[in-house]
């Protein structure tokens, strides 16, 4: 059983999301050990992109905070590798698919293995163009995470059967922030998938409050919360440690 | 499966949101690209409202001028709108219109194929949103308020670069917001499959016409086809008919900006390296940890850190050559072709020219060369005025 897998023995998993290097990476080294003090069972570290497609405004402004920083792949490397041991929650990185390639697909998932990270999320690589990850990450033993939209629809079933860790279901239409109110069917979403696999499945974008992570967790196994711990960390900068340890420990609590 | 290759280029790099998108988007044109009364109904379009066919002209001031190879200019830049981007433009919205699509989107950089997509748009009764960085709505400012005047919305993008691919991020993300009832006007032959071969398709008549129309003019295929490339669009279109003909060049023009050897320039071909980006493997200038650089070309068009697929498989089979051309070469073609020719060129269009200036006279005068003249550049006077140092604004 995979080190994902097992993150979601503890009841309703919490999966944070913070980008490597915002505003330093020394912070978001202290960040990882208090977020795995405060309940979260996943940890998702953001590779910034100079251009993440996939994120609202908040991610984008932190990926490019972090590479004015001079955070580069290398840098998020040698600080996970120092920083995993301590954790006992999982840790997977999130980044798109030109960093890694560029970077050297077995190179890249090597040194994840060697680092002490158990999977990737990548949203710009689709069910039918995983061959570009999927040999290298069964051959280093990391996790590739599939994910399913709203628009998904005959679409689940195959992808949550290839699914490995976690299945990671995107709640909304758009681009990562957080949202107001959430009307996606999730339970049907969700209802779909395990008609197929017994693979757990996390929401996220778009979810915000204890009150949204709650309802959410009725439906899911497990809850990501990304662009509100990046505000807090936008509006705290150095200091921002003690409010995102108290945010993820009030999340957790909300759907344990 | 991956789907849409070239050679070991393109392929569907998109979110799991937009993967139905563009598999009904495959689905409905490889339907209607056969549906005889879609055929018509484009065909009237091209003829009656886009001006088609566009003259092949024989440039012989220049030709004399330089001495070399017999001159012809494709003249796209008397097509409605002023370019060559009114033809995949009216496929593209005449195919959204029947696949039961209320909105369309598009990117632009200079403008050329907003104020394309914002005409068809009016016509064809639909919404129209158009995303523009930021640095573009103020070089290409006539355009913006042209796109305004046909009712579409421009929005100004002030992320990253502030230019064309900060734009295609945008309509991205707008598109994967609002996917049901909007289709995204893609404006080269780049992005996720299926975008690459529908947009060569359309362009594709540019190329099946000069053939026709330089075997009746010299009673062979030309010696060099030549055409500017950003993402690749006008240079795809001329090149697709010719690639079988072994015997005829193909030549890309990219931007060199302030040269190749300077960081600020957008030579995909010259500078660039594998990777993967808006949807495509392909080339593009970028660092070793695969962030995207922020290039830079005078011209709006062309200033795009890739280049489409397709034409990275002719660079890497052989087919076609792709070769860098600076602002100053650019600048200095735009004014010669209005002198010369009485022709004033987009300065994009301008890349092809100056190279053309640069190897027609090495050629022989029973040699025939077609320069690809994608636009017009009406939409480039104020800015050319301002790079030679007089202080004219629109």
């Amino acid at each position: 059983m995979s080190k994902i897998k097992d993150a979601f023995k503890n009841g309703k998993a919490f999966i944070p999301f913070i980008t490597a290097g915002d505003p330093n990476l020394d912070v978001t080294k202290e960040l990882i050990l208090a977020m795995d003090k405060s309940g979260a069972d996943i940890i998702e570290i953001g590779i910034p992109f100079s251009d993440p497609v996939a994120e609202g405004i908040v991610i984008q402004q932190a990926d490019e905070r972090a590479l004015s920083a001079g955070t580069t792949t290398d840098k998020i490397f040698d600080m996970v590798k120092e920083v995993s041991p301590q954790c006992n929650c999982a840790l997977a990185f999130m980044t798109y698919i030109n960093p890694i390639y560029v970077y050297g697909v077995d190179k890249f998932m090597e040194n994840c293995s060697k680092c002490g990270v158990s999977a990737v999320i990548v949203p710009d690589v689709p069910f039918e163009e995983k061959s570009e990850l999927a040999p290298a990450c069964e051959k280093f033993g990391i996790d590739l995470i599939s994910l399913i939209a709203p628009t998904s629809k005959d679409r689940i079933e195959t992808i949550a059967k290839e699914a490995q860790g976690f299945l990671y279901c995107v709640s909304s239409m758009g681009v990562t922030g957080v949202r107001s109110e959430i009307t996606t069917n999730i339970g049907e979403m969700i209802e779909t998938v395990k008609k197929v696999s017994d693979i757990p499945c996390a929401v996220g974008f778009g979810i915000s409050t204890p009150k949204q992570a709650e309802d959410m967790a009725k439906y899911a196994d497990g809850v990501i919360v990304g662009s509100a711990i990046v505000k807090i960390v936008a509006q705290y900068g150095e200091n921002s440690v003690q409010p995102v340890s108290e945010y993820v420990k009030s999340m957790k609590d909300a759907i344990r | 499966m991956s789907k849409g290759k070239f050679g070991i280029h393109g392929g569907q790099f998109v979110p799991e949101t937009l993967m139905n998108a563009v598999n009904e988007l495959e689905e409905a044109y490889n339907h209607y690209k056969n549906d005889p009364e879609f055929i018509k109904e484009l065909d009237v379009l091209m003829k009656e409202y886009a001006g088609r066919p566009s003259e092949l002209y024989y440039a012989e001031k220049m030709t004399k001028d330089l001495g070399g190879a017999k001159i012809y200019l494709k003249r796209e830049d008397l097509n409605h709108t002023g370019s060559h981007k009114i033809n995949n433009v009216l496929g593209q919205v005449l195919l959204a219109k029947k696949m039961g699509k209320k909105r369309v989107i598009a990117e632009t950089g200079a403008g050329q194929h907003g104020v394309a997509t914002a005409t068809a748009a009016a016509f064809m009764d639909m919404e129209c949103d158009v995303y523009m960085g930021k640095v573009d709505t103020d070089r290409q400012a006539l355009n913006v308020y042209r796109m305004r005047l046909l009712g579409a919305r421009v929005h100004p993008i002030t992320t990253g670069t502030q230019t064309l691919k900060d734009a295609v991020n945008e309509a991205l993300r707008e598109w994967t917001a609002r996917v049901e009832d909007t289709h995204y006007v893609l404006g080269s032959v780049m992005g996720p499959h299926p975008f690459p071969t529908i947009v060569r398709d359309f362009q594709s008549v540019i190329g099946k016409e000069v053939k026709q129309q330089i075997l009746e003019k010299e009673g062979k295929l030309p010696d060099v086809v030549m055409a500017c490339v950003g993402g690749g669009s006008n240079a795809m279109g001329i090149f697709y008919d010719f690639i079988n003909d072994k015997e005829v060049k193909l030549i890309g023009c990219e931007a060199a900006g302030l040269g190749v050897d300077n960081p600020k320039n957008a030579a995909t071909v010259a500078n660039g390296s594998l990777g993967i980006f808006h949807g495509m493997k392909s080339y593009f200038c970028q660092d070793k940890y695969g962030q995207i650089a922020p290039v830079y070309s005078i011209s709006a068009g062309l200033d795009y850190p890739g280049i489409g697929p397709e034409h990275a498989n002719l660079h890497d089979t052989g087919r076609a050559e792709y070769v860098p051309v600076t602002d100053e070469e650019a600048v200095s073609a735009f004014e010669y072709l209005s002198r010369t020719e009485g022709i004033i060129p987009a300065i994009e269009s301008s890349h092809a020219v100056a190279y053309a200036m640069k190897i027609a006279p090495k050629m022989s005068k029973d040699q025939v060369m077609v320069i690809n003249l994608s636009g017009r550049g009406d939409k480039d006077v104020a800015a050319i005025a301002r790079y030679r140092g007089e202080d004219i604004h629109e």
